[in-house]
């Protein structure tokens, strides 16, 4: 069973079929680097001594790996269908999705910004890399990159271009710096061409990148209502 | 193990210093230690548009205190023209910061 | 294996701290995506628990206090799970969870266990 948790932005139809995207050289071939000994010294010596356990740690790698952009697809179309939720959404995302038996955890709060057509927001942090994964999963190299993190803010559209997106020339381009305990998702606008849509088809179109602002989801030849199970 | 802590945010009933439309000034002061008021706000001027509540204080979290007071958060809204002096973009583009309330001013 | 970087000088811009690189510009973005490794993964898991209110050894806050600590040569040559794995390394040790020796001589066996059963393994140090 494999998650298509790989969403390579907006940009993924180039890759044609999902290929695997390449492992890091340093998986289990190769020069095993001294952070990596570290890792394995640290955790040994954190079970030894009782602070942690093998299976928590274990468990706690499951529950990220179980957090992955899919699930926060699931979130924006249960919000384009779905009026009353897109609002409570808005209003406090962790108790919305806690409705779907999403539980963000201790970690941090959540927060959800809306694109409308006057305004696109687009997600950063400048000073580490915070980031939603309690429901997105890890973040992807890129937001955690030098680069990322110190154009953005003053460069946003510079940036967006590089993703290959573009704005309408009368879009407000409205950053976030996740500078504290937030943690911010982008809620993207539902595109017109998906009238009649089931929640399946449109979370089909929601990428990772759509969440963090640095795509918009796209209706191509290939997505819509036949490529997802019809209900019923 | 030190300082057994209860959860980041507070309850709190006090009133916030600031109110979403108020106009705010992050002071231009120097920092020892660990801080979350980026370096590219300091001295500028920008409106409250959201008050997060109370959370314990990052600044002394760091260094195993248990961060009280709590310090009200605010979401404060820069034009990035103000931010930046060759802002490339839209004069109505802006940018949101998280910034607690001990790096807030009125705005002069 | 750490990417090459630019390192880019803080000191000039005024007291700007090492990690606070918001408007500086660190060039084109690299979107090449990759699964993260092993230990990586392990190493996030280690960080949310040791910070959880279960456990609460130290906050994520100390250990952000610690990576801003490294110099801005370390902070832009090192990646980020590096970056935390030897932050959670400094923050056991000051909250007296184990020694710096206890941790040193379990990375000579760790290394020594795996370079036995054939692995190439660096012997570079990760300065204190």
């Amino acid at each position: 069973m494999h998650e298509d948790d790989h969403d390579h932005g907006a940009e993924g139809a180039a890759h044609g079929g999902h290929a695997h995207p390449p492992l890091q050289k340093d998986h289990d071939a190769g020069t095993m680097s001294p952070y990596e000994v570290l890792e394995e010294a640290l955790r040994s010596l954190l079970i030894e001594k009782g602070i942690l356990s093998a299976e928590e740690i274990a468990g706690a790698v499951d529950l990220m790996d179980s957090r992955t952009p899919t699930l926060g697809a699931k979130v924006i179309a249960r919000a384009w269908v779905d009026p009353a939720f897109k609002k409570r959404l808005l209003k406090d995302t962790r108790a919305a999705l806690l409705e779907l038996d999403i539980d963000i955890g201790t970690i941090a709060e959540f927060a959800t910004v809306e694109n409308t057509p006057e305004v696109h927001n687009v997600i950063v942090c400048t000073l580490c890399s915070c980031y939603p994964k309690m429901l997105l999963g890890l973040p992807p190299a890129w937001y955690k990159s030098l680069a990322y993190r110190s154009r953005t803010v003053v460069d946003p559209r510079g940036v967006l271009g590089e993703f290959g997106l573009e704005l309408p020339g009368e879009v407000e381009l409205r950053v976030h710096d996740s500078t504290a305990d937030l943690r911010y998702l982008v809620l993207p606008m539902r595109p017109k061409a998906t009238r009649g849509w089931s929640e399946a088809a449109l979370a089909a179109i929601v990428t990772r990148d759509c969440m963090i602002g640095t795509a918009l989801p796209r209706v191509t030849a290939k997505a819509g209502p036949r490529r997802a199970q019809r209900a019923a | 193990m030190v300082n057994r802590m209860s959860a980041r945010r507070l309850e709190d009933s006090q009133t916030p210093r600031f109110a979403p439309g108020d106009r705010v000034q992050v002071p231009s002061r120097p920092v020892l230690g660990h801080c979350r008021t980026p370096w590219y706000v300091r001295g500028k001027r920008g409106v409250i548009c959201a008050v997060h509540g109370r959370f314990r204080d990052p600044e002394r979290l760091a260094y195993h205190f248990p961060g009280l007071p709590a310090q009200v958060l605010y979401k404060v809204r820069f034009a990035q023209q103000e931010v930046w002096p060759s802002y490339r973009g839209r004069a109505d583009d802006h940018i949101e910061i998280d910034i607690y309330e001990h790096w807030l001013e009125p705005a002069r | 294996m750490a990417p090459k970087r630019k390192t880019m000088p803080r000191k000039g811009a005024g007291g700007r701290a090492a990690h606070d690189i918001g408007g500086l510009n660190f060039g084109k973005i690299d979107r090449a995506e990759h699964d993260p490794a092993l230990w990586e993964k392990r190493t996030d898991a280690m960080q949310r628990l040791l910070t959880s209110p279960g456990k609460r050894a130290f906050s994520v806050d100390g250990l952000r206090r610690v990576i801003e600590d490294y110099g801005e040569q370390v902070y832009d040559r090192t990646t980020y799970y590096e970056k935390w794995i030897r932050a959670l390394r400094n923050l056991v040790v000051e909250q007296e969870l184990m020694t710096r020796a206890e941790l040193e001589a379990r990375m000579a066996e760790v290394r020594a266990r795996h370079a036995k059963a054939g692995r190439r393994v660096s012997k570079a140090k990760i300065p204190w």
